[in-house]
């Protein structure tokens, strides 16, 4: 009697594949638990200091937090426990109005005025003491420890970031498995079923020998004229398009001597490009900021909020590349206090025209309002910058002649306007029938 | 096996040939004598400079084209000074308003909020907290106390004079007067401007005594 082995089959793959689907589309959550526990610590953390924490918690970020941090002088002194130091009504007194209280000559006040460069403290006689006394509730909190284990954050966060591309790979190797699995199983088959064959007395034909493929195709002169064109056409091509790759920078992604992420900066944060590229507006270059710039925000920013951080690059890393800055510039974040000793950065330029070319930043940022992404790319979304545009001629060229010049509300221009739309028998002008194709115009 | 070698061979060739593209570095060029220039390009690297840094800060007691001195020192007292005496020597006009309207969406507006209530972007992301509203009452926002802030800087803000010249100061703190007198609900300040022009005695009166200090200030 004959064996079968997979009579049930039909009924039983559906099942099978289900079982199959499962197992690889389960997916273990590791960090669901430091994010418990943290919830945990702050519970436990202590509610009351005789105010509400909640409400001085906003009231701190809104009146305070632009001088005062928690745990480092800023512009003003580190705020937290500052309600053990002093007096309570000295503090409402200070807060209400710290230039009264200096000026009434009270030793203390005139001590800590000196203490931290003569910043004046803006008055908020809108405070009201239960509102100080919120905020004093606050900043009596003490300072939350750190609570999973050491880099068990981290480590959490890059299992949560890397889980897709896990599971991904999982997938893919184990069918890249199956796979092998079912050559290996096809071999065996065919060996099996030729031994078998072997076995009931089948006979293979012996092969004729057969004249080797390639000195037939040497001996069939059309096809070896038809092969040599076509080599020579593909190697012509590829030699065209090497050639014309040569001196193009396109896709150029240097690495920079600081991490500076445009996508942190003007994607997350929406700063301008103008913020610090404040030259572009105005003159030819579009320029590099000075870190004076950089400095203005931060003197105030020293390290990046923990959501910052991703699988690629760390808290730590970024707050690496802040202590740069901060090197280079010579500022003592510690003192808040400039030391004088700066270092130049040298970054490298990214996007360099051949010095035969002009090219003016203002008259297209400023007169023409080109987007800087429409020749830079998608710069809010660069970690790392990279040359978008080819930067060729023939790349400007095609953007001269396909875009309209904005003639209105341009007086100046009316007339010769005027007679250049007549003379094409065109409503708008594009650049190149305004004169913009002229090789002077950016080649002198 | 004759073919698995050739096989072998391509990859390795192609293998080579991809890892010759590296974008860390720029490609060859054709005649580099023409791309690169002949005086000192800008932010170049060159030897005769100090610290080979071609970017260098103007040499000292010298000033730029169009430059105005600022006398008003950057201490608490220069700033109540300039409070109380420093007026806006330009005309307010819409199209000033316009620009330092656009110069405010580029360099205020991420703190200090596009209505100027304090809450930008990086407010509301709580990178800078603590960014009062023009608005506040125990602030007290004045043209001449805008444009000393922004040329100097004032706490954790820091100075803005590298980025904007004068006039471009001016408008921005034009821009701000408005945004406060809207905050406040008062008429626009180019309602103001315009109101005082035609207005009544009192009016001129008071535009007057503020146009005197001007006057006073500019010779010096």
């Amino acid at each position: 009697m004959k064996k079968v082995n997979f009579i049930h089959l039909r009924s039983k793959l559906p099942f099978l594949l289900l079982v199959f689907l499962l197992t690889f589309s389960t997916t273990i959550f590791s960090q669901d638990k430091p994010a418990d526990s943290t919830a945990a610590t702050e519970a436990v953390a202590p509610a009351d200091a005789g105010g509400d924490v909640a409400a001085g918690e906003a009231l701190f970020k809104a009146n305070c937090a632009a001088c005062h941090k928690m745990d480092a002088k800023a512009v003003g002194p580190a705020l937290r426990g500052v309600a053990d130091k002093y007096d309570r009504d000295w503090l409402y007194k200070w807060i209400k109005n710290s230039s009264a209280l200096i000026a009434s000559g009270d030793a203390l006040a005139v001590k800590l005025f000196e203490e931290n460069n003569k910043a004046v403290m803006t008055p908020f006689p809108a405070l009201s003491e239960a509102d100080m006394d919120n905020i004093l509730a606050y900043t009596s909190q003490p300072k939350a420890v750190a609570v999973p284990a050491p880099g068990g954050e981290i480590a959490g966060a890059a299992a949560s970031t890397d889980g897709g591309s896990v599971s991904n790979s999982l997938v893919l190797g184990a069918l890249a498995l199956i796979f092998l699995l079912l050559v290996i199983m096809l071999f065996l088959v065919t060996n099996t079923l030729k031994r078998i064959a072997e076995a009931n007395g089948v006979v293979y034909e012996e092969k004729e020998k057969r004249t080797p493929i390639w000195k037939a195709f040497v001996q069939n002169q059309f096809l070896v004229l038809v092969f040599s064109i076509f080599l020579i056409l593909s190697a012509g091509y590829f030699a065209y398009g090497y050639m014309m790759q040569v001196g193009v920078d396109q896709g150029y992604a240097p690495v920079q001597p600081i991490h500076y992420s445009h996508k942190i900066h003007a994607g997350d944060n929406q700063i301008d490009c103008n913020f610090c590229h404040s030259s572009a507006r105005k003159s030819k270059t579009a320029g590099i900021p000075s870190l004076n710039v950089c400095m203005n925000c931060h003197k105030n920013i020293s390290e990046v909020a923990p959501e910052t951080a991703t699988a690629e690059y760390s808290k730590e890393f970024y707050d690496g590349e802040i202590a740069k800055l901060y090197k280079a510039v010579g500022w003592d974040a510690a003192n808040q206090q400039y030391t004088g000793k700066t270092e130049p950065v040298k970054w490298v330029r990214i996007h360099n025209l051949p010095d035969f070319v002009y090219f003016n930043h203002s008259q297209h940022v400023t007169v023409a309002g080109v987007a800087c992404q429409t020749c830079h790319g998608e710069i809010q979304t660069m970690e790392v910058v990279e040359q978008f545009s080819p930067l060729t001629m023939g790349w400007c060229i095609d953007c001269h002649r396909t875009t309209n010049v904005n003639i209105e509300s341009n007086e100046y221009y009316a007339k010769i306007h005027e007679e250049l739309s007549k003379k094409y028998g065109v409503d708008k002008l594009t650049i190149a029938e305004m004169g913009g194709l002229e090789c002077g115009k950016c080649h002198y | 096996m004759k073919t698995l070698i050739n096989i072998g061979i391509v990859i390795i060739a192609s293998a080579t040939m991809v890892s010759c593209f590296n974008d860390k570095k720029p490609n060859y060029q054709y005649f580099p004598n023409m791309y690169a220039p002949v005086g000192y390009d800008a932010y170049g690297e060159y030897e005769v400079f100090p610290g080979q840094q071609e970017a260098m800060t103007p040499p000292e007691n010298t000033l730029s084209r169009g430059y105005t001195i600022y006398d008003y020192e950057n201490t608490t007292e220069g700033l109540e000074l300039a409070k109380a005496e420093l007026q806006n020597p330009y005309e307010v006009t819409e199209k000033d308003l316009a620009v330092g309207s656009q110069l405010y969406t580029f360099y205020c507006a991420v703190c200090h909020g596009d209505t100027g209530d304090g809450k930008g972007i990086l407010v509301t992301r709580e990178k800078f907290l603590g960014i009062p509203s023009y608005a506040d009452p125990a602030r007290n926002i004045v043209p001449g106390g805008i444009y000393h802030v922004q040329t100097y800087g004032l706490n954790a803000m820091g100075s803005y004079a590298s980025q904007t010249n004068e006039k471009e100061r001016w408008q921005i703190a034009m821009h701000v007067m408005d945004l406060k007198a809207a905050l406040n609900g008062e008429p626009s300040i180019l309602e103001t401007a315009l109101a005082t022009q035609t207005a009544d005695s009192t009016k001129v009166e008071t535009t007057n005594s503020g146009a005197n200090t001007t006057s006073e200030i500019e010779p010096k």
